[in-house]
């Protein structure tokens, strides 16, 4: 099991890092997808297997979805990919890459020191249910309000007057 | 009777309150009366006064507060006046002189644009003037003291769109803050050390604190010295007073010759104990008196400005009073002020008469032959100037005078160079105010009249006139009848001059009287002899040492010239060279500053999401350290 | 089950959480920037559900639910916001659409 996790975090961050500087929106997308399915599988490791699934189903199924109808609707063509060579030339990337160094440095010195094992032992839907539906019932409420504000968002923002010209290509 | 004294130092200040708030809409009629009522009520009221003091005899002694003033750490100074001997005769004096020279005004300055204003000022001053001598307490002494300065200024400074009227005006004030600073200094010292400022507290308590003679009280004595000679025009801050002719007329008459150039001569006597017991200072005293009054009457000798004349001759006159404080003769000083103050308004006002007759001419070079012309100014003109030159036995001037060169000579702290330097003076004296009447009155006529006196000046010629006779018969010497109720009615406040034995013999003043009489005649026959008959003025006046002297004395002995290298030039140098002035440098530096710290901060308001996100983790990075630092 | 040490959990976290956040500071096509920001997100949840873990509780899941909540409205709401930049200024280019000067 900790070999599994180790693996899946590996994976995921290179897939990671394959977003960050991809030069291809939809190769980018795909990969997210990829870093998304190694998470849940980290999720699984940690005793977590009722929100490894729900990444799955929910995260990759449902918001990824999303975000490659829209790409595609967007349509960016070759010229974006070119584009997006120009703009990511190693000029821009230096300082960027100080700061999140140093953000990192801080992080890992923070943590290096502390090994503590957990308990090992797994968490199941039925104690996150509970927990969910007794402790945190306000925050259920909540974010079902927060779900409908951003229904009536979207739709109210992404009701284009008139329609998107379609590429002739 | 307190709220009498309050009044008269009231009333003046009412009038003046009233004048520049109505200044725009009264008619000047209107303005002039109730310039001269306030003055003339509070005239009357101190006549009322005065008698009641003078039927009371000692116990007339008023001491009268208004409210305390301020309480202030150990300082309690209260608003209060003080009548005694002396207070009498300044307030009586002062009024009187006042409201004569307010009704001359009434009439002469009648075609002036800013009348309401000018006797706002007058007002004001004749106010603050009575505030200094009537003060309990040397603080209130101080703000009449600044209140008469200011008034100075502004009625110096009236016709102010002619520049150097400003000019003149400025420097009246600068020479004089410097004395009033020495004399805030000297202020500060006897609260520290007496612990008080009321004035009879003070002179109670300086012989049981001070040791005579001693630093401390010497000091005292000469930083309230320094304040005398910058108010008084005395050497070496003369030089801002004939310079200070470029007033009106009737403002020489009652700022630079009567009044407020003797408010150090009140200084000093009020705060006589003080000096008495420091003799060194009292003998500085009776030096610069000594010296600017010989100094002063050379310089009157060869002007050409008929009131630079008599601005020389007003500071040679306070010499006079400050010699005879200086020997100890204080209540001879203050006869001496008395008379001083009638004959030499009297003067400045006839020549006033003269000054406007001529359409403003001031020269006496082109003046001549108004004898005729002008009566009334001739007869009081003449009247003065005798008076000026002490002529015997019939003058006021002569008894003063007389008063004071006769304690010059028998007094402990005086002796033969004081007299000797004083009768030389009365000379001098002679000579130049009679050299002004022959040339402005006799000979022949230059300049065309263009306006006669009116009717209220010549009454204030004429009253003047009249006393600068009569005012000395209360103060007559010893040889002829010792009838001296002044003197008498002095005493109460003075001691009596310390007399040294060797030289005051009861003959000694009979011969010393012969001699002054027979000197200020002398005097007044060189005058005619060399001005009316120009027997040798052609001579004197072609000859290159008689041309070289008279440049010399023209420009008064070359003070202004000597204060403008030692301190006027290296001050406008510094100003130069600082004219980038470091401390505006640096404050201006505060606002470059937050100039370039807006130019480095509004760059950072690029527009671009990525580096707004830069700064958030920048700054999680920074929290981070601090957390992970403690 | 699994016996990960925690810190371990945690510095994955702040390794994806550093990604995210140099794909924020980096990237000029918005689309990146919000797939960057999702990064962040599931750094925070894996944080997460690695102190669940550790003191065997289900509170860290429960706000991962929330997380995936949150995730899934900013998501439409900013995808709504990315189509309409594109229909007004013709490119999702971050910095084209800023009106500032200076």
């Amino acid at each position: 099991m900790n070999a599994l996790f180790y693996v899946s975090g590996g994976i995921g961050i290179i897939a990671g890092v394959m977003v960050v500087t991809g030069k291809n929106v939809m190769h980018a997308l795909i990969n997210l997808v990829v870093l998304l399915l190694a998470i849940a599988s980290v999720f699984f490791c940690l005793g977590a297997p009722f929100v490894a699934v729900l990444q799955i189903v929910i995260y990759a199924g449902a918001i990824m979805v999303l975000f490659v109808f829209v790409v595609m609707m967007l349509n960016l063509g070759r010229e974006a990919e070119e584009q997006e060579r120009n703009w990511l030339s190693s000029v821009f990337w230096r300082v960027p890459a100080v700061l999140a160094a140093v953000l990192l440095a801080q992080f890992v010195v923070t943590l290096a020191g502390r090994e503590a094992a957990p308990m090992a032992g797994v968490i199941g839907p039925k104690a996150v249910g509970r927990s969910l539906y007794t402790d945190y019932l306000i925050g259920v409420e909540l974010a079902s309000l927060l779900l409908l504000a951003g229904l009536v968002a979207a739709f109210r923002l992404g009701f284009l007057p008139g329609r998107l010209e379609r590429d002739d290509e | 009777m307190s709220i009498l004294l309050w009044l008269v130092t009231i009333l003046p200040f009412l009038g003046a309150l009233l004048l520049a708030l109505l200044s725009g809409t009264l008619p000047k009629k209107a303005a002039g009366a109730l310039g001269c009522a306030s003055v003339g009520a509070s005239w009357v009221l101190a006549m009322v006064v005065a008698g009641s003091f003078l039927q009371h005899g000692p116990s007339g002694v008023l001491n009268t507060t208004l409210y305390p003033w301020m309480n202030v750490g150990g300082l309690r100074v209260t608003m209060g006046l003080h009548l005694d001997a002396l207070s009498v005769v300044m307030m009586v004096v002062i009024s009187f002189v006042a409201f004569l020279i307010h009704l001359y005004a009434s009439q002469s300055m009648y075609d002036e644009d800013d009348y309401n204003r000018f006797f706002c000022y007058m007002n004001l001053f004749v106010g603050s003037m009575l505030t200094l001598v009537l003060a309990d307490n040397l603080l209130l002494l101080y703000l009449g003291w600044e209140g008469v300065g200011l008034c100075s200024y502004l009625l110096i400074g009236f016709w102010y769109r002619d520049r150097k009227n400003g000019c003149a005006a400025q420097k009246a004030f600068i020479v004089t803050r410097i004395g009033d600073a020495a004399m805030a200094v000297g202020l500060f010292l006897i609260f520290t050390q007496l612990g008080t400022l009321d004035i009879q507290s003070v002179l109670a308590a300086a012989p049981k604190v001070w040791p005579v003679a001693g630093a401390a009280v010497t000091t005292v004595a000469l930083l309230l010295l320094g304040g005398a000679i910058g108010k008084s025009a005395q050497v070496p801050l003369q030089t801002w007073l004939p310079d200070a002719m470029a007033g009106p007329t009737p403002v020489s008459a009652l700022i630079h010759a009567a009044t407020m150039v003797t408010a150090g001569v009140y200084l000093i006597a009020r705060m006589h104990v003080i000096f008495t017991m420091a003799p060194a200072a009292q003998l500085v005293v009776a030096i610069i008196g000594a010296v600017t009054l010989f100094y002063s009457g050379f310089s009157a000798l060869v002007q050409r400005d008929i009131k630079r004349v008599l601005a020389y001759s007003t500071i040679s006159q306070i010499g006079y009073m400050f010699l005879a404080l200086g020997v100890g003769a204080w209540s001879g000083a203050i006869f001496h002020f008395m008379t001083h103050a009638f004959f030499k308004a009297l003067l400045f006002l006839s020549a006033g008469v003269v000054i406007d007759a001529l359409h403003r001419e001031h020269d006496l070079f082109k003046m001549g032959g108004l004898r005729r012309r002008l009566p009334v100014a001739f007869w009081t003109f003449l009247v003065g100037a005798a008076s000026l030159s002490a002529l015997p036995l019939v003058t006021a001037g002569f008894y003063s005078k007389d008063a004071i060169l006769w304690a010059s000579w028998s007094s402990r702290l005086g002796g033969g160079w004081f007299w000797l330097v004083g009768t030389l003076g009365a000379l001098l004296t002679a000579a130049y105010s009679f050299r002004a009447l022959f040339l402005a009155f006799c000979g022949t006529q230059k300049t065309e009249i263009a306006k006669l006196a009116g009717g209220l000046m010549n009454l204030a010629l004429v009253v003047l006139a009249f006393f600068s006779v009569v005012a000395g018969f209360v103060g007559m010497p010893e040889v002829l009848g010792r009838f001296d109720p002044f003197g008498h009615f002095m005493s109460s406040v003075f001691p009596r001059v310390p007399l040294a034995a060797d030289r005051s013999s009861q003959g000694a003043e009979g011969k010393l009287l012969l001699i002054s009489a027979v000197l200020s005649l002398l005097g007044i026959y060189l005058a005619y002899l060399y001005f009316k008959e120009r027997r040798w003025s052609e001579a004197v006046a072609q000859s290159a040492p008689g041309r070289a002297v008279h440049r010399f004395f023209f420009a008064g002995w070359g003070f202004d010239q000597l204060y403008d290298w030692l301190f006027v030039r290296p001050f406008k140098a510094v100003a130069f060279g600082n004219r980038s002035d470091f401390i505006d440098k640096f404050f201006a530096g505060l606002g470059e500053a937050a100039r370039y710290a807006n130019i480095g901060l509004s760059a950072t308001q690029t527009g671009r999401l990525r580096n707004y996100a830069a700064g958030i983790v920048l700054g999680a990075i920074v929290v981070g350290a601090i957390a992970l630092l403690r | 089950m699994s016996s990960v040490p925690t810190n371990h959990a945690l510095i994955l976290a702040a390794a994806l959480f550093v990604l995210g956040a140099l794909g924020v500071m980096t990237r000029r096509n918005l689309v990146f920037v919000l797939m960057s920001v999702e990064i962040m997100l599931n750094a925070a949840a894996v944080a997460f559900v690695a102190a669940a873990a550790k003191w065997r509780q289900p509170d860290g899941q429960v706000i991962v639910i929330f997380i995936l909540v949150v995730a899934a409205a900013e998501v439409a709401v900013g995808l709504s916001l990315l189509l309409r930049i594109y229909h007004n200024w013709k490119s999702v280019d971050v910095d084209e659409v800023s009106l500032m000067r200076g």
